[in-house]
């Protein structure tokens, strides 16, 4: 059914400018990909990476430029004419309906399956298999979208844009939500496939560019700055010219002395969603001055230790003491007020009211303060001082305080919730993956701002499946498997190796024997 | 920076009304009447002598408090369809209040019995916030339920315990309580008309709503439930509690309502009392962007709308039902103008659209 399609010999785009009120999003664009490549789109964010790809499947109408295939000039109004030519996008955050099967979420797409009354399910399992098969991509067609893993699911957000014939695969971000087994797994499949299909890779980690791409463009601001051969060039050559300055993300060097035992989780019993025991008897310490790394598989309780030590899930059994004060079960304010800080995992509806103004975000947790009410009125005056303070102090790119949060970046959304979060002077502060999907300029403030936090002796638990993240910036890290903390080793001596056996949930190689079966419960250096 | 948002949802307002009324006209022209002569009858009508404008604030006023009130519920996250059932509730509270202690003064009475309708309100709607807090029960179910209970309690009372006992005795049973004493009236405004001092405590409502929502730290708790009830619960503001807190304000500003009809215009209870505010209110609250400054006039337009399809009614024999057709196209309008404007991809193709097929430069075929 797909053999009607000519394969993509060559993508090509001319000059594509897009304009939207008051920004340029997309500026003299040009750029090609032909079969048997993988080229890497790589900016910032707001750099206009899917505003160009929303472009290229008409989902937006260029300003002016032209688009080809395979030399002849083409004009997309949907989605569907995209496919009609073998373009297809893999979204960032996946189309799939969850309580549908593999098959059925295909069946969704494909117009040719549809036969009056009569919906050809079988038809569309075939067609899974066989793509499935030439691809090398394991797909169960009768598995429903819920059962299966983030890394499942987007095999089958591949298989399924295969099966509607793309030949040019758009990836956007592919593996943001992948854990670094299921990244490296993707980016060996991708390579496979290459062969025969035309990829563009949208990422902005570097490491993942290397490893993938045969050429990489750059867009910074809108406009290509810089075209290039992958192989010729190092990460970070590449970071600099995506940003614009050079980077180098900082790092702990450890040092200070060890504070005092500052939080310590003792024998944590907490509940998942389904009712199951997702943190089953887990232990943590963590000092004062310390940046503590928690990693682990997402899916293995961080969300439910975080949301614990947040006051926002009952805790079964066990303690959580802040300073020997017992906080399990406290309600959300009461430790807030304690003097615990907190950086959600999903900003965009846990961190902001992505409505409310960027001044009123800043007060999310201290509006009925002394400082910002009197008498149980709003202190306009104070919070705007704050606000512009705050603004300046962290850098938080807005065009005025008054400007709705949620129209920020990623980036600058999490300096609204850095910015609020340390300017309250807390004594412990839980970063829950605090730089996913955020560009590298504001990545390497985020961290900066935490060793600080780190040097002025906050402790810091920090929740992150980027291993480099983890190593770069903690003074011990923590391994979390199936609920439990499997091992904590000194950063210095964890290795990407040693870190990733771990989190499958096997026993430590490094120090041979020194290690037990992990069932037998957390082992301690 | 407001500025521009006010403009731009202002003229998004203008739009949909637009594209409403050319809705409507199309249905006034299949049913055989002229569009334009009824709108001009609607628009124009009430406010061509003094006494249409004062009857046109009239309407305006129960308008004016339900609307408030369920701008307080939509901006807290709860969805307060029940303002009918809170009316009636409020009716009953404020006319037992004034039956029931006549010989207060007037300083004392009126006050009470004003606050009687409030409280019967504020109940009603409790009711159904603390349904959702405590049980997840979805609020609009409820508050549609509690409409037909009130109903039914508000018809029993009066045609039984509350029914004047005159109606008895003279048989016409007319369904209505007894005549409030006088010390329970509120003032006329301009003597001879039904215009009372009810407007001028709904817009003193109005700027205490105003004041309420972003000015306090109550109002700043309520609207960040509304607008974003995980972030509110990771900054440890008890979502569920301000839920219920919402309720009871928005059902005592319909509570209200109610006991300013009472008061103000009819001086008992009578069947049919709410006519429909509780529902009109909601849309007079979306169309006035959910703020106590669209919702004053926006309650003045839909006033004039009121009286002006009764006098299309007799002047153009369009029926005045027309006008709930009306506000449910107006509804349809603003409900599809929020997600249009939540759809950059949408906004896009009707740019498209607009721009029509002139080929762009250096994009011919």
């Amino acid at each position: 059914m797909t053999a009607m399609l000519e394969p993509i010999s060559e993508l090509k785009l001319e000059g594509i400018t897009k304009r939207f009120p008051g920004v340029l999003a997309c500026d003299g664009i040009s750029l090609q990909v032909r079969q048997g490549e993988v080229l890497a789109l790589v900016g910032e964010n707001g750099a206009g990476k899917t505003t160009l790809m929303n472009i290229i499947m008409g989902l937006y109408r260029p300003d002016s430029g032209t688009i080809s295939v395979n030399g002849e000039p083409v004009h997309f109004r949907t989605p569907r004419d995209a496919y009609a030519r073998g373009i297809g996008m893999v979204h960032q955050h996946f189309m799939l309906v969850p309580n549908m099967t593999v098959a059925e979420n295909l069946a969704l797409g494909l117009k040719q399956l549809h036969h009056f009354m009569w919906l050809d399910i079988k038809g569309a399992a075939q067609k899974i298999r066989d793509v499935s098969e030439r691809y090398e991509l394991p797909v169960n067609p009768d598995a429903y979208i819920w059962q299966l893993s983030v890394g499942e699911q987007q095999r089958v957000e591949l298989v399924k844009t295969l099966c509607l014939g793309a030949r040019l695969l758009i990836l956007d971000e592919p593996t943001s939500a992948l854990t670094p087994q299921e990244t490296d797994d993707l980016i060996e499949r991708l390579q496979r496939m290459a062969s025969e299909l035309a990829i563009i890779f949208i990422s902005h980690k570097l490491n993942e560019v290397k490893a993938l791409s045969d050429r990489v463009s750059i867009l910074r601001h809108g406009a290509v700055v810089f075209h290039g051969q992958t192989a010729n060039h190092e990460p970070s050559e590449l970071a600099a010219l995506m940003t614009g300055h050079d980077v180098t993300l900082p790092r702990n060097e450890g040092g200070g002395p060890p504070g005092e035992p500052l939080l310590s989780v003792k024998n944590l019993r907490v509940r998942g969603d389904r009712g199951n025991l997702a943190l089953d008897g887990l232990d943590l310490e963590l000092r004062a001055g310390e940046i503590l790394g928690v990693a682990g598989v997402s899916g293995n309780g961080q969300r439910e230790f975080a949301d614990a030590l947040a006051g926002l899930r009952p805790v079964e059994s066990g303690e959580i003491l802040l300073e020997g004060r017992n906080l399990a079960n406290r309600s959300p304010r009461a430790i807030i007020d304690a003097g615990m800080g907190y950086v959600p995992e999903d900003r965009q509806t846990e961190g902001i009211v992505p409505s409310f103004s960027v001044k009123d975000n800043l007060i999310l947790k201290d509006f009925a303060s002394r400082q910002f009410s009197w008498l149980s009125f709003l202190r306009r005056k104070e919070i705007d001082r704050n606000a512009e303070q705050l603004k300046e102090r962290f850098d938080i790119r807005c065009p005025s305080t008054h400007t709705a949060t949620g129209a920020l970046s990623g980036g600058n959304i999490q300096k609204v919730i850095l910015a609020r979060e340390i300017a309250r002077g807390p004594k412990a502060l839980v970063a829950v993956y605090p730089t996913r999907g955020i560009d590298m300029g504001a990545q390497e403030f985020i961290h900066s701002q935490l060793l600080d936090r780190r040097r002025e002796g906050v402790g810091i638990v920090l929740i992150s499946e980027e291993l480099e993240e983890v190593m770069n910036l903690s003074d011990r890290i923590a391994v979390i498997y199936k609920g439990r903390i499997l091992k904590i080793l000194p950063a210095v001596e964890a290795t990407r190796e040693r870190l990733g056996i771990l989190m499958a949930g096997l026993a430590d190689p490094d120090p041979p024997a020194a290690s037990v079966h992990p069932s037998a419960g957390a082992a301690h250096e | 920076m407001n500025k521009e948002k006010l403009v731009y949802g202002g003229a998004v307002i203008v739009g949909v009304s637009l594209i409403a009324a050319l809705l409507v006209a199309l249905v006034l022209f299949s049913i055989g009447a002229s569009p334009l002569a009824t709108y001009k009858t609607i628009l124009t009508g009430p406010l061509s002598d003094v006494f249409g404008v004062t009857e046109v604030l009239v309407r305006s006023v129960p308008l004016l408090l339900v609307g408030l009130g369920i701008a307080i519920s939509f901006r807290s996250g709860i969805l307060n369809i029940g303002a009918e059932g809170q009316i009636q509730m409020g009716v009953l509270a404020s006319t037992a209040v004034a039956l029931a202690l006549p010989g207060l003064p007037r300083g004392i009475l009126l006050p009470l019995v004003l606050l009687a309708g409030a409280l019967g309100g504020a109940l009603w709607g409790g009711i159904a916030g603390w349904l959702r807090a405590r049980l997840q029960v979805n609020e609009i179910l409820s508050t549609v339920m509690l409409n037909y209970i009130a109903a039914q309690v508000h018809t029993f009372l009066l045609r039984g315990p509350m029914l004047d006992p005159n109606e008895l005795e003279t048989g016409s049973g007319t369904p209505q309580s007894m005549r409030l004493p006088e010390t329970a009236f509120l003032d006329q405004i301009v003597p001879g008309t039904r215009l009372h001092t009810g407007l001028i405590l709904a817009l003193v409502a109005a700027v205490l709503v105003y004041v309420l929502l972003w000015k306090t730290t109550l109002g700043y708790r309520m609207r960040a439930a509304g607008a974003g009830a995980k972030a509110a619960r990771y900054a440890g503001i008890p979502v569920e509690k301000y839920l219920v807190v919402a309720m009871l304000l928005a059902g005592g500003f319909a509570g209200l309502a109610g006991a300013v009809e009472v008061t103000g215009v009819h001086h008992r209870a009578i069947e049919g009392i709410s006519s429909g505010y509780g529902f009109a209110g909601i849309v007079v609250a979306l169309f006035g962007m959910l703020h106590p400054g669209g919702i004053v006039p926006s309650a003045i337009f839909f006033g004039i709308l009121l009286i002006g399809a009764d006098m299309t009614q007799r002047s153009a024999g369009v029926p005045a039902n027309m006008v709930l057709v009306l506000q449910g196209v107006i509804i349809l309008s603003i409900v599809s103008a929020q997600s249009f404007l939540r759809n950059p991809y949408a906004q896009e193709r009707l740019f498209r659209w607009l721009s029509g097929f002139r080929p762009k430069k250096g994009a011919q075929p």
